[in-house]
């Protein structure tokens, strides 16, 4: 029998310490709307996406409504689109078609954001990934709600080095094409290195060719959670720390794994993965930042970070693979810096650097995360800070990315402003120094000697 | 069969039960279980009820009972017990 201790417990989690399911993203396979004419092919994504979630918002609010728990967003990811446009798109300006269709067909069904405007050139490029590539800037300034990623390298294949200089240029042109809008569109642009089919989180989600027609996967997230149950813990040792983290993941999970049951079986798509994980929001409370400094850090920044994170992550994942079946996507702590208050605040005071985030993202879930740098910042620079994130990724088998924003027009000491979930963010200074011989070498950087595993 | 769950929490008055158990009557809802506490005059009860002959679609009914809250000034809430057995029971 339910106790009353136990309800209030969850409520509390929910109401006070904002837990929620971050997402529930469907994601859906455009493989069979292939076609050698655009038009086709752009009628058959819209009715493919529509007809198969038409109903996914309304189930999520009905099970939001019926177990009392906020579920955040709602999205939509379909496969790279550099796969499924390859035949009818003959330049740039063809796939800019494809993100508009895709844009229509989020906004008709009403979810916030839609993934996959991607193409996965860990090893080499087509000429439809090299045409994506270069509409991406068109695409993300055109369309309000299409988010885009690109895979540049991986732990089996090596790092292209020229995707990844040519990434550089394409977050500048980024930059540039949205400037009235604070340069908005880096924000829905991630550069992967090691980018898993299944993550359920934007801007990177995108429905990769490993998975099923249509598939639902869960993002949860609780940091004010954990924040509040070490609250309780303060001063004990790690032993008892580490406990407390894995006992809060695995209820945190639960409700996940129960709602991702709930809505496959509602909408008759099959469940893929939970993604256990911590991901912040600009509201108060709801900071990975706050969980680093509970464990006694002054600020996030100081050392000791790395260390506190690298414990965070790994107790979530112990905790929360017992309650899910299926576990995936990025699972861990999310250090983004625009969208955790907490992180904004350690940039502000000076105690929290690109170099020591780079540091961070050696054991955090994703990589170099929501970071304004100075709008002259050159295209080889941001290539070179890719480069260094995809080589972190590459070498310790783990997923990293590079979410960057060179703001035109801004420079450092000045902030800019994103709005909702996306936060804003003190531009941060770069290491001024260049890298243009080294990234513009072109070529392969080859797979580490351990990725021989045959 | 699915129970629910439903929580009221907030300042005590006169008459908070009895308005909730008017409604729950009122629309064939069966009360199984209540179990109730005041602590520094804040009143917290939770009862598991019965909706499986309801006349109100869950949704209504989770508004409804929000609403008679707000009149009464006490929160709450009524949830599919699931959420509560998924993460506390293993």
């Amino acid at each position: 029998m339910i106790t009353l201790f136990e309800v209030n417990e969850t409520n509390t989690m929910i109401e006070q310490e904002k837990l929620d399911v971050r997402t529930i993203t469907m994601g859906i396979s455009l493989l069979d709307c292939c076609d050698a004419d655009l038009d086709t092919l752009n009628k058959n994504i819209y009715e493919k996406i529509t007809r198969v979630a038409q109903d996914l918002v309304s189930t999520g609010r009905e099970i939001e409504t019926e177990y009392g728990i906020p579920i955040v967003n709602k999205r939509i990811s379909v496969t790279p689109i550099a796969l499924v446009g390859g035949r009818a798109c003959t330049c740039p300006e063809d796939f800019v078609t494809i993100a508009r269709t895709l844009d229509k067909a989020a906004r008709d069904m009403q979810v916030n954001f839609l993934g996959g405007y991607s193409a996965l050139v860990s090893k080499g490029m087509t000429k439809a990934d090299r045409d994506l590539i270069h509409s991406i800037p068109a695409a993300l300034a055109s369309t309000e709600r299409v988010c885009s990623s690109v895979n540049i390298g991986s732990t089996r294949t090596g790092i292209n080095m020229d995707a990844v200089k040519l990434m550089g240029e394409i977050v500048k042109e980024t930059a540039e094409a949205t400037q009235e809008n604070s340069s908005l569109g880096c924000a829905k642009l991630v550069v992967f290195c090691n980018a898993p089919d299944d993550n359920p989180f934007m801007a990177g989600a995108f429905h990769g060719v490993t998975e099923a027609d249509a598939v639902i996967n869960v993002g949860v997230s609780g940091p004010g959670v954990v924040k509040h149950a070490l609250e309780s813990v303060r001063g004990a040792n790690f032993e008892v720390l580490c406990e407390t983290v894995k006992k809060t993941a695995f209820k945190v999970t639960r409700v996940g794994q129960l709602v991702a049951q709930e809505a496959s079986e509602r909408l008759g798509v099959p469940f893929g993965i939970v993604d256990l994980s911590l991901a912040p929001t600009p509201a108060v409370g709801d900071s990975v930042a706050e969980i680093l400094e509970e464990m006694g850090l002054e600020s996030v920044g100081a050392p000791g970070t790395t260390a506190a994170l690298a414990l965070l992550n790994d107790q979530v994942k112990k905790g929360g693979v017992m309650a899910s079946s299926f576990v995936g996507g990025l699972s861990g702590a999310f250090i983004p810096v625009s969208e955790d208050q907490g992180m904004i605040d350690a940039v502000k005071r000076g105690a929290l650097t690109i170099e020591k985030l780079e540091a961070m993202t050696c054991v955090c879930s994703v990589g170099l995360d929501m970071i304004a740098v100075p709008g002259d910042t050159p295209a080889t620079t941001i290539a070179g800070i890719i480069a260094d994130e995809a080589a972190i990724g590459m070498v310790n088998q783990k997923t990293t990315a590079v979410r960057l924003i060179p703001v035109v027009g801004k420079g450092v000491g000045d902030t800019v402003e994103f709005g909702g979930l996306l936060g804003h963010a003190p531009i941060q200074p770069v290491n001024r120094f260049g890298c243009a011989d080294f990234v513009n070498r072109g070529g392969r950087i080859p797979a580490p000697i351990h990725s021989f595993k045959n | 069969m699915k129970k629910t769950i439903i929580t009221v929490v907030g300042k005590d008055t006169v008459g908070i039960i009895a308005k909730v158990c008017t409604y729950l009557a009122a629309n064939q809802i069966n009360v199984e279980d209540i179990s109730q506490t005041i602590v520094q005059g804040y009143f917290n009860m939770m009862m598991i009820v019965d909706t499986s002959r309801s006349s109100r679609p869950f949704g209504e009914m989770v508004h409804e009972l929000e609403t008679l809250g707000d009149e009464i000034g006490v929160k709450i809430r009524c949830q599919h017990e699931d959420i509560f057995i998924k993460m506390h029971r293993i």
